[in-house]
């Protein structure tokens, strides 16, 4: 639009078509931020603050308009995390069915903790809240992957699959 | 399917062989209802879905019919359709199926909805956590749309309507339809005080809206197959149609299960459908309908008389599953969400994982709110991890009276009627909490917090 904010980050040909696409769907185009945030985060595993100028510029909005919408919600991150991201519901009902020793064989089986990289690279493990599928529960989501009634064995061999399939950073 | 069950928003779902494609959907009778829908006048579909008495299936059981009735038609600006399916309190898991497992259908109910309340665009808030959902939501649209179900001249009838599927982004809030409008206008889902931000008055962009959840929805279009006063036949007076349960926590046979309005009852639920508790184990706690309903103790007995003067003398087990009765004891059946809680966990260490929830998605506009749950956060999480004193209990009924009716949005109560119920129906186990050893805390199967 009017200013033209340069980035040093370079988003794909592809995310930026989707951007393009995604705004003239809405009725106003401030509407077309969160998928706008999605599609950004997709491509560089985060939304880093020369990227939310780029957004608010494109959308005519002021960066704090971005920014706060950024930081309120769970999903977009600022920061980058592990090559997989590894949310394990804590909830109720998953909590009622171990969802914490889950949790901790997660941790274990990658030497890391809540929140963090792993020393590895290959994930960020974190809770999540109800993922809505109690029914089945513990439950944890792969990248885009729910895996349901999960025990400490399935734990393990969901682990060993992606370490195998996910490079470490630290063994180039 | 469970005998006691009862299907009909969940009719084809689970059948072998049948898949989320347009054709079948056609193959077993979809759209049908769409085009009889779209022959009848739009007030004529609102007053079949007053007459159903259908209540909406998110929380609240409000009757969809009348709030379609408040909808501010004289405005002259665009009016505007949403689904709810952020599917986010505890407990809920039944959108999920319908969305993963019969697409079409909430595409059916959504285009009658909108011709109905004559809607210029409709959109579905979808969860983020729900990917493949939201996937499958926008092939059935592109489908729909070639086949001319929505889209330009819908049908030929000179009505158009197009369904975006806007995606959210792991906040619990945005499920509260005035958060949800924020959230969807590219703003923090900060919720909007009522009045006067009624949507159906003033929702997306200022303009009249309607929020509907996935499963009310749903019902709309069998409310056009069968007409609402046959429609209204189903369940019981004043609570009509079936409803899809789910039952999780400490059962053997957890799951969803569609069932008639109150012709079962949570004792059946959680026995015949659920396979009961494992071995040895006593119910201690249930939860009604959803995490935000208050508790109900496992031995507490429920007597009274029902608003047609019938006297009531109910367990847990005899309470009807329905919209009325859950009230009737003092809770609610708000999203349809049963837990059953049993007798080896310690009930403080229930209330602290319940906690950290509420804390973790309050929005922060309001004080009571944002600082009161995350005070009974800190104090439940102390008390299950060894740090409990007696005068705990008074201490958080104090913090959970003075949020409920001081807010802008109904997360207030969500948080408050938790800690409230909690600790006036488990008054004696919070106070022994202060004298837990850390051998019994060891001896715990699973922590909870
Ligand atoms: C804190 C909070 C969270 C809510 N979450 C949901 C939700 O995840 N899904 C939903 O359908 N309704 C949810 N609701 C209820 C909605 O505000 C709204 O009443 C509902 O979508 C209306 O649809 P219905 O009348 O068809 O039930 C929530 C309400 C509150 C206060
Ligand atoms: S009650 Fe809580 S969630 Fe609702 S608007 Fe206030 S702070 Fe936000
Ligand atoms: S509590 Fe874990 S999916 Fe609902």
């Amino acid at each position: 639009m009017s200013t033209q904010v340069k980035m040093s980050i370079q988003l794909k040909d592809e995310t930026l078509r989707e951007i393009e696409a995604v705004i003239p769907r809405y009725p106003q185009s401030r509407s077309a931020l969160m998928p706008i945030l999605h599609a950004v985060q997709a491509d560089l595993g985060h939304i880093p603050l020369e990227a939310q100028e780029w957004v608010a510029d494109k959308l005519g909005l002021t960066p704090i308009q971005v920014r706060e919408v950024v930081t309120f919600y769970p999903y977009y991150r600022e920061h980058p995390i592990g090559k997989r991201y590894i949310r394990v519901c804590r909830t109720l009902s998953c909590a009622l069915n171990g969802a914490y020793k889950i949790c901790d064989h997660f941790k274990r089986e990658f030497d890391t903790d809540l929140n963090v990289i792993s020393p590895d690279g290959r994930v960020t493990v974190e809770f999540a809240e109800c993922l809505a599928s109690c029914g089945t529960a513990p439950v944890a989501m792969v990248d885009d992957d729910l895996y349901e009634n999960l025990t400490e064995e399935k734990v393990v061999e969901i682990c060993n699959r992606i370490k195998q399939e996910t490079p470490s950073s630290t063994q180039e | 399917m469970h005998p006691k069950e009862r299907r009909l928003i969940l009719q084809h779902a689970d059948t072998p062989g049948y898949d989320t494609s347009i054709e079948c959907y056609i193959k077993h009778g979809g759209y049908v209802e769409q085009r009889k829908a779209y022959q009848m006048k739009p007030e004529e579909i609102c007053q079949e879905v007053l007459d159903s008495g259908v209540r909406g299936r998110g929380g609240a059981g409000f009757p969809a019919g009348m709030k379609w009735k408040f909808l501010d038609r004289r405005s002259g600006k665009p009016i505007y359709l949403i689904c709810n399916a952020d599917e986010s309190e505890p407990g809920t898991f039944k959108d999920r199926q319908i969305m993963h497992k019969d697409p079409h259908q909430l595409i059916e109910g959504m285009m009658i909805t909108a011709y109905a309340i004559q809607a210029k665009l409709a959109f579905i808030y979808i969860r983020e956590e729900m990917p493949y959902a939201a996937k499958i939501l926008r092939k059935a649209i592109e489908d729909a749309r070639a086949a001319n179900l929505l889209g330009e001249n819908v049908l030929g009838s000179g009505y158009s309507c197009d369904i975006i599927v806007h995606r959210g982004a792991a906040a619990y809030i945005c499920g509260e339809e005035t958060g949800l409008i924020e959230s969807l206008e590219g703003k923090r889902a900060y919720p909007r005080i009522k009045p006067p931000y009624f949507p159906a008055a003033l929702g997306l962009y200022q303009c009249p809206t309607i929020v509907n959840n996935v499963e009310t929805l749903c019902n709309v279009k069998h409310i056009v197959a069968m007409g609402g006063k046959e429609y209204a036949k189903i369940g019981t007076p004043g609570n009509t149609g079936t409803r899809i349960w789910c039952l999780s926590g400490h059962v053997r046979n957890p799951g969803y299960f569609e069932i008639e309005c109150g012709k079962v009852t949570y004792g059946q639920l959680i026995h015949e459908l659920g396979g009961g508790l494992r071995p040895g184990r006593k119910l201690q706690a249930l939860i009604p309908g959803g995490s935000s309903s208050k508790v109900l103790r496992g031995d507490e007995r429920f007597k009274g008389k029902l608003r047609d003067g019938t006297p009531y003398d109910w367990s847990i087990e005899d309470i009807p599953l329905d919209f009325d009765s859950p009230m009737t004891v003092g809770s609610m059946s708000g999203s349809g969400a049963v837990v059953v809680v049993d007798d080896s966990v310690n009930i403080v260490d229930v209330l602290a994982n319940i906690n950290e929830f509420y804390a973790h998605e309050s929005c922060g506009q309001c004080t009571p709110c944002r600082e009161g749950s995350l005070w009974m956060k800190k104090i439940t999480r102390r008390m299950a991890n060894g740090g409990a004193r007696v005068e705990d209990v008074d201490l958080l009924a104090s913090i959970g009276d003075q949020i409920a009716g001081r807010t802008i949005c109904a997360h207030g109560e969500a948080c408050a009627w938790p800690t409230q119920s909690f600790v006036a129906k488990f008054r004696n186990e919070f106070v022994a909490k202060a004298n837990e050893t850390p051998d019994e805390r060891a001896k715990r199967e699973f922590r909870l917090v």
